[in-house]
């Protein structure tokens, strides 16, 4: 690090500062700050090594500064690679607002190579942010010492970017009437009914334990599989092997795809069936202690 | 109920490596759940009786939540996949049959009449409990149901139709429903069906009438064209009674009548099996043209003909390339989307290419369009550059506005560079013809075979 020539460290409240980014921004082009002179960092961060840059500048301590009229495709842009993983983010997006303040066209140029950076970041981010509206698991939970109403909805989920609170608003909407949980390394959310509260991050101790309805999902993962279709290299597009662990259907994955061949070879080795009675009627819904009459469906 | 169901009906899974989950130690679910009691074997058989059909989406419904309602659910325009099996398909929605059962013999089907799976039944309940839990664990973005044909199409649809009252009505769930429409089945049905549900579908089932006749004999393509266009008048209507109105302020004017619920707002669908019957290339891309024009199909879908279990002596039981199911959607989307005409893509043989996808094969049939000036040639002709799809072009054409293109513009687009190249011209590239010529030679099918479904349009 080339601490002796940063003048500056403009530091901000939380890893997902991006209002306190902004300010920060305008404040420092307002006073003609090119970007080799600030160091970003985060509150409470851990940082390599002291801190000698002779000013700190926190954004709550600034007077509101002009906006810098960048191009509104950008802000967009730039508010999710603010959530980024990398940590270098805010000195890349100052970066960016520098040449961007010198020279607005350039962000015309839909393959200047900065801006497809750029557009890869955030996109990176909104991958993860549907990622985590998809995978999140909720398990019902009793409260301690709570009565039997008091069921919250659990999850533990390990996001590879800072989007807990970007991606609340849809658990929110769709589980207003329930109470839930999401846990995860980086910040957790909590939702009462009410509010939505975040949270630093948990240990994983806290994650739940499977509970006995998850039998119902891997039933139904199973089944749902054709073993005439395997396709693993578009599961693991999909669904990278990352997620895995907080997926419980992901340990279905090997032992059904080494079946797979199997039970197709079997279905095409078998001779034609032959007409063997009329269904007619519905059958009685089968009772829960009954199992299946007629074996396995797919015998050779 | 501690080990992981692995299925009797998975012969081969070698208990020994599956893992196993840690035991239940929350007894909880008992008392949350309508669903304790449900046998993971009846969720097995009507699971796989459905799979066969191959959508799952769960896009195009209007956004909504639950934050002023009393249940749970929402929907959020592209909708979401919750996961994803071996195959590699979307888990977007609980995809079941109420009942497996069927007075219908349908031969390419696994649940015919006369075939000798498994039976099962849910109860209306078992389906709204097992919904309503997937969907509080964030397993689903909703339902899909169909069914078998029991008693008649009227009553199978009435049980249908239950499902999804009981959902909306009883537990004010807004998550997504698709609801697959009984051939048959009377208008006020499909009607009170579409209330409920955000997208209806039904079956073609198969490209020609002829094959419909042979293949399907309670069915027929009368019947199945005549359901959906009722499903699209009715579509018609709710989109003209919830078209936007101009805002008016007459004091004395009545209060405008409430509206009628949207129907099924994310419209209608249709899958095709593909490879059961001898029809080729040409005439499904020609039906299904015509269930876009005519029908305003959302999607229509092929389902390459894959072996089932105790299939019918009159099938091939050999399955369809799922390569030939690929490239038929390839084709589709450069109809509906890259401006393609039919007869372009399509050439006497009546069948795609197999072994390169349609828009290559189409560019090295007209090399006299190729190489293209990348720096000048007009949108409608860079989309038909084989490797560039519309994120690319639209890329290409915002750059070349304020500036000339070079090759390493290309390596910012995320395309397949050796597909591209020949056959386009930038101010530092010009290929020669045997670039073009070099494409002719057939990759390894394994290679194409591992091509995602779209990334070659």
């Amino acid at each position: 690090m080339t601490h002796a020539i940063n003048a500056l460290t403009a530091q901000l409240a939380s890893p997902t500062d991006w209002a306190g980014f902004r300010s920060l921004a305008r404040h420092l082009v307002a006073h003609a700050v090119p970007p080799q002179q600030v160091q970003w960092r985060v509150a409470g961060a851990a940082q390599d090594g002291l801190f000698d840059s002779a000013t700190v500048l926190c954004a709550s301590q600034l007077p509101a500064a002009p906006a810098l009229g960048l191009p509104p495709g950008f802000a967009k842009v730039a508010a999710s690679v603010a959530l980024h993983d990398d940590a270098a983010r805010f000195d890349r997006l100052y970066r960016w607002v520098w040449q961007l303040v010198a020279d607005p066209a350039l962000w015309q140029d839909t393959l200047w190579p900065e801006r497809v950076q750029l557009e890869r970041m955030a996109q990176a981010v909104r991958r993860e942010i549907h990622k985590m509206h998809a995978f999140v698991r909720f398990t019902p939970v009793l409260d301690a010492g709570g009565q039997a109403g008091d069921i919250r909805h659990v999850a533990w989920f390990e996001p590879a970017h800072h989007v807990v609170a970007a991606a609340a608003p849809l658990f929110r909407g769709r589980f207003a009437n329930l109470r839930w949980a999401i846990l995860t390394p980086r910040c957790c959310v909590s939702w009462d009914g009410a509010q939505l509260q975040l949270s630093a991050g948990a240990d994983p101790a806290l994650r739940p334990p499977a509970d006995a309805g998850q039998a119902l999902w891997l039933a139904y993962y199973s089944a749902t599989f054709n073993p005439a279709r395997l396709n693993l290299a578009m599961l693991q597009k999909e669904m990278p092997q990352r997620y895995w662990p907080n997926l419980p259907e992901a340990q279905l994955i090997a032992p059904l795809a080494a079946a797979a061949a199997q039970r197709t070879h079997g279905m095409l080795a078998a001779a034609p069936s032959q007409r063997q009675r009329r269904a007619g009627r519905p059958a009685q819904p089968l009772s829960a202690a009954v199992p299946g009459p007629a074996g396995p469906p797919d015998r050779g | 109920m501690t080990p992981p169901p692995l299925p009797a009906h998975t012969p081969a899974a070698p208990p020994a490596t599956a893992p196993v989950l840690p035991p239940a130690v929350q007894p909880t679910t008992a008392m949350l759940s309508l669903v304790a009691n449900l046998p993971e074997r009846k969720i097995h058989v009507l699971a796989d009786a459905a799979k066969y059909d191959a959508s799952c989406s769960s896009s195009g419904a209007q956004r909504r939540d639950s934050r002023n309602g009393t249940g749970i659910g929402g929907t959020s325009g592209a909708g979401i996949c919750h996961s994803y099996a071996p195959d590699g398909r979307c888990i977007s929605l609980l995809k079941v049959l109420l009942t497996n059962w069927c007075v219908y013999d349908c031969l390419y089907c696994v649940n015919r009449e006369s075939s000798n799976v498994e039976r099962a039944r849910f109860s209306v309940d078992e389906l709204v409990g097992l919904t309503l839990d997937f969907y509080r664990r964030n397993l689903i973005e909703g339902l899909f149901l169909s069914s078998g044909i029991v008693r008649n199409p009227d009553y199978t649809m009435e049980q249908i139709i239950e499902v999804a009252r009981q959902l909306r009505e009883v537990h004010d769930f807004r998550g997504y429903i698709h609801l697959k429409t009984v051939p048959d089945a009377s208008d006020d049905l499909i009607a009170r069906a579409g209330r409920y549900a955000d997208r209806l579908s039904i079956n073609i089932e198969l490209p020609t009438a002829d094959a419909l006749a042979r293949l399907a004999p309670e069915k027929n393509s009368v019947g199945i064209y005549r359901s959906m266009a009722r499903i699209r008048s009715q579509l018609d209507m709710s989109r003209a009674e919830h078209a936007p109105q101009p805002a008016r302020s007459m004091p004395q004017a009545p209060a405008r009548r409430v509206r009628p619920p949207r129907f099924a707002p994310a419209g209608q669908t249709t899958q095709m099996v593909v490879g059961a019957d001898a029809s080729d290339d040409a005439a499904i891309l020609q039906a299904s043209s015509t269930l876009y024009s005519d029908y305003r199909m959302k999607r229509v879908y092929y389902s390459a003909f894959s072996p089932i279990p105790d299939a019918s002596a009159a099938l091939p039981l050999q399955a369809a390339p799922l390569l030939r199911e690929h490239r038929l959607y390839q084709a589709d989307w450069l109809l509906r989307f890259y401006g393609f005409a039919r007869h372009e893509i399509i050439g006497s043989s009546g069948m795609l290419a197999l072994h390169m996808d349609p828009k290559l094969a189409w560019a090295l049939a007209n090399p006299q369009h190729f190489p293209l000036d990348l720096n000048r040639a007009p949108k409608a002709m860079l989309l038909r550059v084989p490797g560039l799809g519309v994120k690319a072009v639209q890329r290409l054409l915002g750059a070349r506005r304020g500036r000339a293109l070079h090759l390493a513009d290309l390596g910012q687009l995320a395309v397949p560079l050796a597909k591209v190249l020949p056959f386009v011209l930038l101010q530092d590239h010009r290929p020669g013809l045997q670039a073009m010529q070099r494409l002719l030679q057939p990759p390894t099918p394994d290679a194409a075979r591992q091509r995602d479904l779209f990334d070659a349009v």
